[in-house]
């Protein structure tokens, strides 16, 4: 017991130290890649290549003045960055990173917790975080928040749905909830050379699982809840120092386990050929992440009406139509 | 240890739950029936039923609260905080009768179900467990609620689109 425990407790805190160092190089990353992309040269100035720029951006945060605006409900204006943070780092809780390792003549799986429920714990945990967002922007008192909190709201909550039914197909293929039994679900080749990856089984389904992670993450084009443009900044317009940079964080967090679990469910997870397990789960995810990146620069915002015709007249009959297609062929097989 | 959790939702969840009809704020009822229902995920998982307590929070915590939440925020009702409740003799008179009986039929309930702790746990979990019953044993059942659900859809749909003349 004192073992399992020992085992589990230093697991938990390499994986968060790896995922909020991750968190802050990521911000580093996306200024560093949308510069390039937009031809500008990004943080340079502090440290080489500016590398050091996430550390002095927490610095600079951290000894910012903390503001609780006048007619805000201080309780939730305090606790609504606690309830987004939260959710997003506990999801991490059940991706499979690796295959075992063996250390000190121990057998040590390499994912916190596998449990038999482990992609309905994920949607269970990342629908909790919806909260931060609403009630941050309710206790904020001003308009531009709160329209951001609403917007957040029905976003989240029309685009749960089709991420939760994108991923039915996979969960029909490899016959269980658990993600290391997906994993495994994905060992192997066809013809020698293609790898037995959901991708190629479910091209719809990781096409409209990519689009609802998307959009559930609040990100371009599906930023809505903090459109610069027309709310200021949206739901965090009131928030400074660290509560704002919580919110930061956890949308950082969410982009990384959104990746992971993509990685997990259509991409073999850590499974690949000649490297080691963790360094392919790792050039997986941060090729997710590139992608996420990418799309920011890229794509312009949509119109609140398109974003809600968009979800549901498109991307749910869609996750509709690759269940039934899904369940048919494998019934026929 | 099991006791111990148990302990603590249970203080958990009867606080939470006298949170939602006590406080004068709505947007703090809201929050504290999430905790609730948060709390009644956790004593699915004590009873070993995994999915039920993912499904319960990810239907009533994650999704018909957000709604609860919208609504309260886009209706912004933040009168309700200064004006009292008053509670007469009939109501009283009411509540009183309604909660004993109430009481009484879940004592009444508890006393016939069988006793002992908690079923022992599938190896493989219960999500195909409950997916065989639901397709095999309770079909007629399980098609009917999501027909129930979708005729009142479509009933609340033509409530809210009638037009106003």
């Amino acid at each position: 017991m004192t073992e399992f425990l020992l085992v589990s407790l230093l697991k938990i805190v390499v994986v968060f130290g790896l995922l909020l160092l991750t968190v802050a190089y990521l911000t580093w990353a996306e200024r560093k890649i949308i510069g390039d992309l937009q031809v500008r040269w990004g943080p340079s100035r502090v440290g080489p290549f500016g590398l050091l720029q996430p550390i002095a951006d927490g610095i600079k945060l951290f000894f910012k003045e903390d503001l609780v605006p006048a007619g805000a409900d201080r309780v939730i204006f305090l606790l609504a960055p606690v309830l987004s943070m939260i959710p997003a780092l506990i999801s991490f809780a059940v991706i499979p990173f690796g295959d075992t390792v063996h250390l000190f003549g121990r057998t040590i799986d390499l994912v916190i917790t596998d449990i038999n429920i482990g992609i309905l714990y994920i949607f269970a945990v990342t629908s909790m975080g919806v909260y931060g967002v609403v009630l941050g922007g309710w206790a904020s008192n001003s308009k531009y928040s709160l329209l951001g909190g609403l917007r957040s709201a029905a976003q989240m909550v029309s685009y749960e749905m089709s991420l939760g039914l994108s991923v039915v197909g996979v969960l029909m293929l490899s016959q269980s909830l658990s993600l290391v039994d997906i994993v495994n679900a994905q060992a192997g080749t066809w013809l020698g050379v293609i790898p037995r990856w959901n991708l190629f089984t479910q091209p719809l389904g990781f096409a409209l699982f990519l689009v609802s992670a998307n959009a559930e993450l609040n990100r371009a084009p599906f930023d809505l809840p903090e459109a610069e443009t027309e709310l200021v900044a949206g739901f965090h317009t009131e928030y400074s120092s660290m509560k704002f940079a919580m919110f930061f964080m956890a949308e950082y967090a969410n982009m990384i386990t959104a990746s992971a679990v993509a990685t997990t469910l259509f991409l073999g997870g850590w499974r690949g050929p000649l490297l080691p397990p963790v360094v392919w789960f790792l050039l997986k995810v941060f090729a997710f992440l590139f992608l996420f990146i990418w799309l920011r620069a890229t794509l312009p915002r949509f119109r609140y009406d398109q974003l809600m015709a968009f979800g549901w007249k498109v991307l749910l009959p869609l996750a509709l139509a690759n269940v039934v297609v899904t369940a048919a062929v494998l019934l026929g097989r | 240890m099991e006791w111990g959790i148990f302990v603590a939702l249970t203080a958990v969840a009867v606080g939470s739950a006298l949170t939602v009809i006590v406080h004068r704020n709505p947007i703090y009822s809201a929050i504290a029936l999430v905790v609730t229902f948060l709390c009644l995920g956790g004593y699915y998982i004590l009873l070993q039923a995994q999915l039920v307590a993912a499904v319960h929070v990810i239907v009533y915590a994650g999704a018909i609260m957000v709604l609860f939440l919208f609504v309260i925020m886009l209706l912004d009702v933040r009168q309700e905080e200064g004006s009292r409740l008053r509670v007469g003799g009939v109501q009283l008179t009411l509540g009183t009768a309604a909660g004993t009986a109430l009481l009484l039929l879940l004592w009444a309930t508890m006393a016939a179900a069988p006793g002992g702790g908690p079923p022992p746990p599938l190896p493989k979990g219960n999500t195909q467990a409950v997916g065989y019953l639901l397709f095999t044993r309770y079909l007629l059942p399980f098609e009917l609620t999501s027909l129930i659900l979708l005729v009142a859809m479509v009933g609340a749909l033509i409530l809210a689109k009638r037009k106003v003349e």
